[in-house]
């Protein structure tokens, strides 16, 4: 696609469309990656619930994977996680290890 | 039928407001601004406005409620002075940025430190690059006229830029002048209904205001903006003619006094362009071709028609309520630029005059002149930038 020029633009750089973060995808910007591990998991949705982005993925109600492509690794899925007697179902584990 | 009325330039500019009947106004006080907001809030408690007030913690807290307001879809207003205006610094580059007509009248004051309420122009000089359109006023009469014309420049669909009213702390907002007001449904009719263009509160059709923009368009959005800036002229003569027509008192990109054969002259905004006229006539009456122009617009800046204005004198002194340190004047180097791509052009000094407050005595300008008087007749200028009124 070719670059836009200064003529083709928006007046007040205002965002015509609803939704379009989707086009943007921020998940390199991650220096920790979270971990689900589904045998601690009770199915609570605090992750889902206090993700900033839409990082967490609900499938039939279920806790499903994260979408990495938006992920940003704020951490806050594995802070709120209450766990299974004592053990976390996320970890955040460092990218690139 | 106008109305004769003697009233400050705060109580003119708040009628003027009164009058447009805005949707939202951010209100926080500040010398020597505090009066208008305040008459203008009488407005509201008293139901003569249906303006619903946003009273503020802060001036950066009102530049961002306006921002809000006005991105929302609503004719937005407020008003400030130097120390406020100064920290809606980042504010004043969000609401021009996102191309949001808000209409504030400056009540133009000195900054800190030392502290000072008095008449200066460093405040709005400060916000030169802000993106806002700058229009100033001589006297109540045209900071009310100017106030009411804003809004139409302002909101013109091929502007959409916020706009300053500037007016001078206290001689103008604070001194009782005669002057005229509009009737109220002439100016409601003048300023039109408020066209809405890009409002948030459009459910039908989400948009989003202030995204990132990085390395990749950040520059084509800065010369979009430009473009803008370079359609403001004409508007600004259109709206004027208008104007004209309702109320007979005639605008322009600046004003001209006794200018077209004069030999020596001043550049000079606001109050004290007012005072300059009269000795510009006791010079005449001795012979000598004094004149001045006073600008209105000064953002956009009109430099071609300045040029043009002032390519025949041979000798201008811009003058400066405002300084740069270790600079020129901010008029100065305006005119200075304005200049400088003709060929025969008027020597130029600059004199930094006013600052805090400080009186703008006819004598002050009595000796202007003279310095120019000798100059035009082949004197050499010995310092560029000088101080007047300055005490050694």
């Amino acid at each position: 696609m070719k670059p836009k020029g200064w003529k083709d633009l928006a007046p007040g750089a205002v965002v015509l469309e609803g939704g379009s973060a989707v086009n943007f995808k921020t998940g390199s910007w991650r220096a920790f990656r979270p971990v689900w591990k589904e045998e601690n998991c009770i199915q609570c949705l605090f992750c889902w619930l206090y993700c900033p982005d839409m990082a967490i993925k609900v499938k039939d109600g279920k806790r499903a994977e994260f979408d990495y492509d938006f992920c940003k690794g704020c951490g806050i899925c594995a802070l709120e996680c209450p766990g299974k007697k004592g053990k976390k179902a996320i970890e955040m584990v460092e990218e690139g290890k | 039928m106008a109305k004769v009325v003697a009233v400050t330039g705060n109580e003119a500019c708040a009628n003027a407001l009164r009058q447009v009947n805005p949707d939202v106004c951010g209100i926080y006080p500040i010398t020597p601004q505090t009066d208008m907001m305040q008459r203008f809030a009488s407005f509201i408690a008293d139901g003569k406005v249906d303006t619903e007030s946003i009273l503020v913690e802060s001036e950066h807290s009102s530049m961002s409620a306006c921002i809000g307001a006005a991105a929302a879809g609503g004719r937005v207003v407020t008003a400030t002075s130097s120390q406020g205006l100064a920290l809606m610094w980042e504010m004043l580059h969000i609401a021009s940025g996102d191309r949001l007509p808000i209409i504030m009248p400056v009540v133009n004051r000195a900054l800190s430190a030392p502290l000072n309420i008095h008449g200066d122009h460093s405040d709005a000089m400060g916000a030169r690059d802000t993106g806002w359109i700058q229009i100033w006023s001589e006297n109540a009469q045209e900071s009310y006229d100017n106030t009411i014309q804003a809004f139409r420049i302002g909101e013109h669909m091929d502007i959409r830029l916020p706009v300053m009213v500037c007016l001078d702390g206290f001689i103008i907002s604070h001194s009782i002048e005669r002057m005229e007001y509009l009737e109220d449904d002439e100016v409601k009719k003048f300023v039109g209904e408020f066209k809405n263009f890009l409002p948030l509160l459009n459910l039908e059709k989400p948009i989003s205001y202030g995204p990132l923009i990085l390395t990749d368009l950040y520059h084509e959005y800065k010369r979009a903006q430009h473009e803008v800036m370079t359609k403001v002229k004409d508007v600004v003569l259109d709206v004027a003619k208008d104007f004209e027509k309702m109320s007979g008192r005639k605008y322009g990109l600046f004003e001209t006094y006794r200018l077209d054969d004069a030999d020596i002259a001043l550049v000079i905004l606001n109050s004290a362009a007012g005072t300059s006229k009269d000795v510009i006539d006791t010079f005449r009456d001795k012979g000598i071709k004094a004149g001045l122009l006073k600008p209105r617009l000064f953002r956009p800046f009109p430099y071609e028609e300045v040029a043009e204005a002032l390519k025949s004198v041979k000798a201008v002194c811009v003058m400066d309520r405002a300084d740069s340190f270790g600079g020129y004047g901010p008029l100065f180097m305006e005119i200075t630029s304005a200049l400088y791509h003709i060929k025969e052009r008027p020597v130029l000094i600059n004199k930094i005059y006013g600052l805090g407050g400080r009186d703008y005595l006819p004598s002050h300008a009595e000796l202007v002149f003279n310095e120019l008087n000798e100059i035009a007749k082949g004197a050499k200028v010995k310092n560029i930038k000088e101080y007047i009124g300055v005490r050694e």
